[in-house]
């Protein structure tokens, strides 16, 4: 097929890499871009979901914002922050970004720690744990295969997301696809497609290969058994 | 630009907008329904043998299962790229598009009803002498009626959000009058209308289908089916 010819031409040409706004600087970008808005987003949604996850309490707070988040268009909120003195460009789309990692992280960490085995609990209160222990000794290390379930699809979500920010004016990964199809130049419409896929399925593996290093002995059957909570195609 | 931005005066929610533009706006909104209804029919159509086939054979629900998580990953961006050259600038690249990612949502839901079924039930059935058929239908598929409209909900409003991403072949339904709005100026009018639009169709779909659940499975009324 010559699309794909002329795609691999293109990705073969290293002007195409180098050159001042070429792919491997729209790479570094859409990491950047995707690192920062997934690191935000651990910050601010893992202490809320540890103490709402400790206490119990806001269940129905996380699997509504999970709903709703699903509801909104990632492209309406990158547009309509384009609009407000936010405006358009790098920043704009990392705070958009981390509105969006949030929800699965708050959503899998309260889980996570909502499935900590009661009895286990009980044992450790028994045992003379302070709460902030059984916090951190007990739930924290238990609920680390829910905790990097929601971290995986966050970040997979973002790397994915992070290409629409080519249409409202940002730069990513995604300026070469929304450039070849104003042109409606097959060739680099599928040579982008095909940088993008390939960094989402990347990053996919290499968080999987991650939550299994990390997580306890079990850890390996319940992060893949794990059903994915609010996860969604972007 | 930014001048531009805000020299004049660029509300959030115009009236004169909305009058002078409502046909523009119900013809996107119209575009945005077809898109939904029709790539999430597609997908229950070839979603719902692809379950039955996978529930016979491990091997072949390790394929699909697999297979559906790496079009999950692939970006709706990069998905209408690799479908621009077979189907060029068409509808039916976003429909086709939006239809592989419902498939991979409802195939999972699916095949996860199905297996839930208990093998009480099953058995049962296949004492009074039930068939193949006569089980699927009037056993299997009503007991895991609740599990396929949780995943036909989750697909349905997940193509609604993803469908204005089509505006980047002008197929976009409410996507079109977002980024025009953006391309005009950034005007604002057409942004939030479209914006509140798009949110709302996803919510009375998702309301419509959580009704229609709850009125196919009378049985399942207490328990939640999120």
């Amino acid at each position: 097929m010559s699309a794909l010819g002329d795609a691999f031409r293109y990705l073969n040409d290293p002007l195409n890499w180098t050159r001042p706004r070429g792919l491997l600087e729209l790479f570094v970008e859409h990491l950047t871009i995707s690192g920062v808005a997934v690191g935000a987003a651990a910050l601010i949604a893992l202490p809320i979901a540890i103490a709402l996850g400790h206490t119990g309490r806001g269940g129905g707070f996380t699997v509504a914002l999970s709903n709703v988040s699903r509801a909104v268009p990632t492209l309406a909120l990158l547009t309509v922050f384009a609009v407000t003195p936010i405006g358009f460009g790098n920043e704009a789309t990392t705070i958009a970004l981390t509105l969006f990692a949030i929800p699965p992280i708050l959503t899998n960490t309260y889980v996570g720690f909502r499935e900590v085995d009661r009895d286990i609990l009980e044992a450790a209160g028994a045992m003379g744990m302070s709460p902030l222990q059984l916090v951190f000794k007990v739930e924290l290390p238990l609920a680390v295969p829910a905790i990097m379930t929601g971290l995986r699809t966050s970040a997979v979500q973002v790397v994915a997301t992070a290409t629409l920010a080519a249409l409202v004016g940002g730069g990513g990964l995604g300026v070469p696809i929304a450039l070849g199809f104003g042109q409606q130049n097959e060739g680099l419409v599928l040579a982008g497609a095909l940088l993008v896929a390939l960094l989402a399925l990347l990053v996919e593996g290499v968080l999987v290969l991650l939550s299994r290093l990390v997580s306890p002995s079990s850890g390996r059957v319940s992060v893949r058994r794990r059903r994915r909570v609010a996860a969604e195609p972007l | 630009m930014t001048l531009l931005a805000t020299d004049a005066p660029n509300p959030w929610f115009s009236t004169s907008y909305l009058e002078s533009n409502y046909e523009t706006i119900l013809s996107a909104l119209r575009e945005h329904v077809i898109l939904t209804v029709v790539s999430v029919a597609l997908g229950v159509i070839v979603a719902f043998p692809l379950a039955v086939l996978a529930r016979r054979s491990r091997g072949l629900s390790a394929a699909i299962l697999g297979g559906s998580t790496i079009v999950y990953t692939i970006p709706s961006l990069a998905m209408f790229a690799f479908l621009f050259p077979f189907l060029g600038l068409t509808i039916e690249l976003v429909i086709v598009g939006l239809a592989l990612y419902s498939l991979v949502i409802l195939v999972r839901n699916f095949l996860a009803g199905l297996q839930g079924v208990p093998a009480e039930a099953r058995e049962a059935a296949l004492g009074m002498g039930y068939g193949p058929g006569r089980m699927l239908f009037q056993v299997e598929i009503p007991m895991a009626l609740p599990t396929f409209f949780a995943g036909l909900r989750i697909a349905t409003v997940s193509t609604v959000a993803l469908a204005t991403v089509g505006v980047i072949v002008g197929y976009g339904g409410l996507g079109n009058v977002l980024i025009s709005g953006f391309n005009n100026n950034f005007f604002r009018a057409p942004i939030a209308a479209a914006s509140v639009l798009t949110v709302l169709l996803a919510l009375a779909l998702d309301l419509i289908l959580a009704v229609t659940a709850r009125l196919l499975t009378p049985w399942s009324r207490g328990r939640a089916s999120v």
